[in-house]
């Protein structure tokens, strides 16, 4: 069979440090730092964010020859379903009527 | 990327049931996002309602939930290179870092059942509170998502074991590869949106 990747899997590898890195940044963020509660709950969502992007990009290769626009798409409009859902839900529920 | 990379497909595509087996996958991970997004938005309602019971602040140990998560990014990280040596063509390396994957996968699961008894001798239940509802049920179908992945992965295992790297095995552990990481995608928030929001707040 032909080689169809190299032997040291280097996007893996920066995708793992990465998300060790901001997994502890997020740590140090909500247990260790002063910021405001507001500014540390918008930091840690952030780094949430970019942390799933790397399992998506690097990991699970959303984007590939292969296999056309599919997963991208799903996971576009899986995102957009996702957000709705949490948002609209906080919104009628929780937040809206104050 | 070179010419001949560009041009050869990995093995999981060649064939069309396959590469249709790997869209229907994508799409099943859409109706996923769309199942724990409900089960966020209803814990993040119930947020605070935890009645009679103790507040997720006394309980939640910053120690187990990094541990939990450590272990799982990991295991993500070792499943991405079970895939990238079987695009090698090497069994060995594969299976070896699937055997790896699983036993971190049971650690998990350890970890989990551990911190839900410790909850329950604590006075927080199932029925304790709705905020508690929320929680055990977000994070308990998690874990019965990572539970049905140990047992899908031994039994590929078994198969990869008897009949090595095919059209058809590679084609099925990679799409447990995409199952996987989308674990650890959602233990992202669940991390992040439960224990950490639940120890700041």
């Amino acid at each position: 069979m032909e080689k169809q990747s190299k032997k040291l899997p280097i996007k893996h590898i920066i995708g793992y440090v990465t998300s060790v890195i901001l997994t502890f940044v997020a740590i140090w963020a909500a247990l260790g730092s002063n910021l405001p509660v507001m500014w540390i709950i918008i930091s840690i969502f952030l780094l949430a964010i970019i942390q799933a992007a790397i399992q998506l990009f690097l990991f699970m290769h959303l984007i590939e020859r292969g296999m056309g626009n599919a997963p991208w798409n799903m996971m576009f409009h899986g995102t957009i379903i996702f957000a709705i859902l949490i948002a609209g839900s906080l919104f009628t529920m929780s937040f809206g009527f104050m | 990327m070179n010419a001949s990379e560009e041009n050869s497909k990995p093995l999981e595509y060649q064939t069309e049931q396959g590469q249709m087996n790997i869209v229907g996958f994508w799409i099943f991970l859409a109706a996923e996002m769309a199942l724990f997004g409900t089960l966020f938005a209803t814990y993040a309602v119930l947020f605070g309602r935890t009645a009679d019971s103790p507040a997720p602040g006394e309980l939640f140990e910053p120690g187990i939930a990094i541990v939990m998560t450590l272990i799982l990014l990991t295991s993500s990280f070792t499943g991405g290179l079970a895939i990238n040596d079987m695009r090698r063509g090497s069994v060995k390396g594969m299976m070896t870092w699937l055997l790896i994957t699983l036993a971190l996968g049971l650690t998990f699961l350890g970890f989990e059942i551990y911190e839900f008894y410790h909850y329950a001798t604590e006075g927080a239940t199932l029925q304790s509170s709705a905020y508690w509802s929320a929680f055990f049920v977000l994070t308990g179908t998690h874990g019965l998502h990572v539970t049905f992945g140990i047992g899908w992965l031994i039994l590929l295992l078994i198969q990869l074991a008897k009949r090595g790297i095919t059209s058809v095995t590679s084609n099925k552990l990679f799409i447990f590869g995409l199952y996987w990481h989308y674990l650890d995608v959602i233990w992202i928030f669940i991390f992040t949106g439960v224990y950490l929001l639940g120890m700041v707040i």
